[in-house]
């Protein structure tokens, strides 16, 4: 074996140990969820007999379906809203510049450095006079500004690094601004809109505070669902691990569907 | 229109009325397992109740408890059941956050509610929640391996002799530790038993003026005994066990003795959940220096905050909930083992649960003895036997919490933790104008 294959070897390997660490979670958790609650808590072992008793009683105690739905339609809708009103935000922040563009952006993202919980009591006193309270447009609302400004920064990375040239051609062919953006900007940087907006997704399906104070019975995710079974009085390991493999179920697919484009988006930037 | 047609129309539209309202109320509860049956069963309400629809929200306890607080707080209505516990209630319904529940119908039979368990949840003298279920503490032994030594368990036993059993029994090389105990801190993990175990040393949170005596010798004997017993008769690792783990560990033979949650009796009772339910005996949990406050006293109840716009059917809902009818029904179709324990009186007269529940008594007992109102040795001006009826408590339970677990994992001594925790409950106290 010469010098480079080995290298490549060890890089490999090394890959293979980084990605089963952060694999091994997710697996025993779907492991667990087919175990009884007695051998979820004995010493662990991967050879046991499977049951789907966990997975019963789960959906026996709560609706999986409306709870899912829930979380597609809020993810989804917080996502689309976010990329309407920051495309138009970093096409000007990146081609039109003004000298607080910086400082701005800086700003957006101070905002991100707040806990949560220092606003909680505000946003819920607002919520409950406009009747947002356990709705979902309500947590549309929240997640779409809670992402904001990481859509705004990655698009606004991906949008400066196209070249000026091809807008200003575009302009001198008469393009207006509106086409600007739908006929050049959107198909050239398809890749990164996609994978800014596939982290909006995930960042939204896996949020927890807001979905779990802001909601009740009708608007509640998959978050609230999860935290129904997890309990300081009892066992309770198999049904949670049952409980929240279904809760990522769908965004495993959907993140295995996409991760060609994510990757993409991510690492290539938007043009290259 | 011919009347052959017109009645059934009218029918219809009287039925498509009463269904339209048809009054819905939400119900917001802990996931344990006496509410998921309560869930379960509510299909009974619903039958009897054509008027009311129950919607539930079922979160974990620590999570539902910030969710209500939040709510309650700002009267954000979403809730119109809120399940809350003993510490709860008389503060929230001193600040009017909840509707007095004083005019019970009679078959309800409010009598029938155990004593200690009803004053808990009432302010001046009203209730202002139902009690679902109630817990007070004692301790589980295993019988076979006190026989094997050669103990003879005593009626009362006190914390000197437990220790002696705990070095008898202290078996590590076939994974059996002398006791378990609660170690994960938090004002209800750790400190609901650290709380019993200082009041039996003759210890209390708060003298009469408001100021902290967790520097006091009652203290520091109290969590010296502790830190020393589990570091000598314990099971590894025991500063991250809480209730559950110590249920895994007693059920699957690895603890000695036991001192916790009442509540734990029928799980470890059940051979489909523990391995020791044919070696397992009761006793009071042990004493000290005095009998006050040795045992705790925590229940479980139905509340309606002031903010609920249905209150005529919360109300409706939390008495079926909290009824003698609820309990047979419960026995009937889920076993006489799985009735929520500690509320009635006649719970304790029924055959059928003695029959099932051998330690029906012990629970009876603990529950009776426990006194909120005097549970410390000097007298104390907070209500609460593992915790000071206060709004401060939560934080301050958390960080005395800490404390004794730092000094149970040997990060500290026993004397600088306390004097830690003295120091910031008396900044806590002072911040909340207890005194200047």
């Amino acid at each position: 074996m010469n010098n480079s294959m080995f290298k490549r070897f060890c890089i490999g390997l090394l890959a293979w140990v980084i990605a089963f660490v952060i694999f091994f979670p997710i697996f025993w958790m779907v492991l667990t969820g087919f175990k009884t609650e007695t051998a979820a808590i004995a010493d662990p072992s991967l050879i046991f007999s499977p049951t789907l008793d966990s997975y019963i009683e789960v959906q026996q105690r709560a609706d999986y379906f409306k709870f899912a739905w829930n979380s597609v339609v809020i993810s989804f809708g917080s996502t689309i809203l976010a990329l309407l009103i920051a495309i138009p935000a970093a096409y000007s922040m990146a081609f039109l510049p003004t000298r607080r563009t910086k400082g701005t952006l800086l700003w957006m993202l101070s905002t991100k450095m707040l806990p949560p919980v220092g606003v909680l009591v505000p946003i819920y006193l607002l919520f409950r006079d406009t009747g947002l309270l356990d709705t979902k447009l309500g947590l549309v609302i929240v997640y779409t500004l809670m992402n904001l400004p990481i859509v705004v920064w990655m698009l606004y990375t991906f949008f400066k690094d196209l070249p000026r040239d091809i807008l200003e051609a575009g302009r001198m062919d008469g393009a207006s601004t509106l086409q600007e953006v739908v006929y050049l900007l959107l198909p050239l940087t398809l890749p990164g809109i996609a994978s800014t907006g596939l982290l909006s997704v995930i960042l939204s399906w896996n949020e927890a505070f807001w979905s779990l104070n802001l909601t009740s019975s009708q608007a509640a995710p998959l978050t609230a669902y999860i935290a129904s079974f997890s309990s300081p009085e009892g066992l309770f390991w198999a049904k949670l691990s049952a409980a929240s493999t279904m809760a990522i179920a769908p965004i495993l697919v959907f993140g295995w569907l996409t991760q060609k484009q994510m990757v993409r988006g991510l690492t290539f930037g938007a043009v290259k | 229109m011919k009347l052959s047609y017109a009645l059934p129309l009218a029918g219809m539209i009287a039925f498509s009325s009463i269904a339209a309202d048809a009054e819905t109320i939400t119900v917001a509860t802990v996931n344990n397992n006496d509410m998921v049956i309560m869930q379960r069963l509510s299909d009974a309400f619903e039958k009897s109740h054509p008027d009311i629809n129950l919607q539930w929200v079922v979160l974990e306890e620590n999570v539902l408890r910030q969710r209500l607080t939040t709510d309650i707080a700002t009267q954000g209505g979403q809730f119109d059941v809120m399940t809350i516990g003993t510490y709860e209630a008389p503060i929230w319904a001193e600040r009017g956050w909840l509707t007095p529940l004083d005019n019970l119908p009679a078959d309800y039979q409010q009598g029938d509610l155990l004593k200690p368990v009803i004053d808990g949840l009432s302010y001046k003298g009203k209730p202002y929640a139902l009690p679902f279920y109630a817990e007070s503490s004692m301790m589980y032994y295993r019988k076979d391996l006190f026989k094997k030594a050669g103990i003879k368990m005593t009626r009362q036993p006190t914390w000197n002799e437990v220790r002696d059993w705990a070095s008898k029994i202290n078996d590590p090389e076939n994974k059996v530790a002398g006791i378990c105990l609660r170690g994960k801190p938090g004002w209800g993990e750790n400190m609901a038993f650290a709380s019993t175990l200082v009041n039996t040393y003759g210890g209390r949170w708060f003298n009469m003026d408001w100021k902290p005596e967790i520097d006091s010798k009652a203290w520091h004997d109290a969590i010296t005994f502790y830190v020393n017993l589990l570091n000598d008769y314990g099971p590894k690792g025991a500063s991250s066990n809480g209730f559950n783990e110590n249920l895994a560990l007693f059920s699957r033979g690895n603890c000695g003795m036991w001192v916790d949650a009442t509540s734990a009796a029928g799980k470890l009772y059940n051979p489909d959940e523990s391995e020791v339910a044919d070696k397992l005996g009761f006793a009071p949990a042990p004493v000290a220096v005095t009998p006050k406050g040795s045992h705790w006293l925590w229940s479980w109840a139905l509340a309606i905050p002031a903010s609920s716009k249905s209150k005529d059917a919360a109300k409706e809902f939390i008495t079926w909930a909290t009824s003698r009818q609820y309990i047979t029904l419960v026995g009937e179709k889920e076993g006489w083992t799985s009735v929520p324990p500690g509320t009635r009186e006649s719970t304790y007269t029924n055959q059928k649960y003695q029959q099932a529940a051998p330690f029906a008594d012990f629970v009876l007992n603990a529950i009776r003895n426990a006194d909120p109102t005097d549970s410390t040795l000097k007298p104390s001006p907070y209500t609460g036997v593992q915790f000071a009826g206060i709004p401060e408590f939560q934080s301050i339970g958390t960080q005395v919490g800490q404390m004794i677990a730092a000094a149970l994992t040997g990060e500290m001594s026993v004397d600088q933790a306390l004097s830690n925790a003295q120091r910031a409950t008396e900044r806590t106290m002072e911040r909340a104008g207890y005194y200047k």
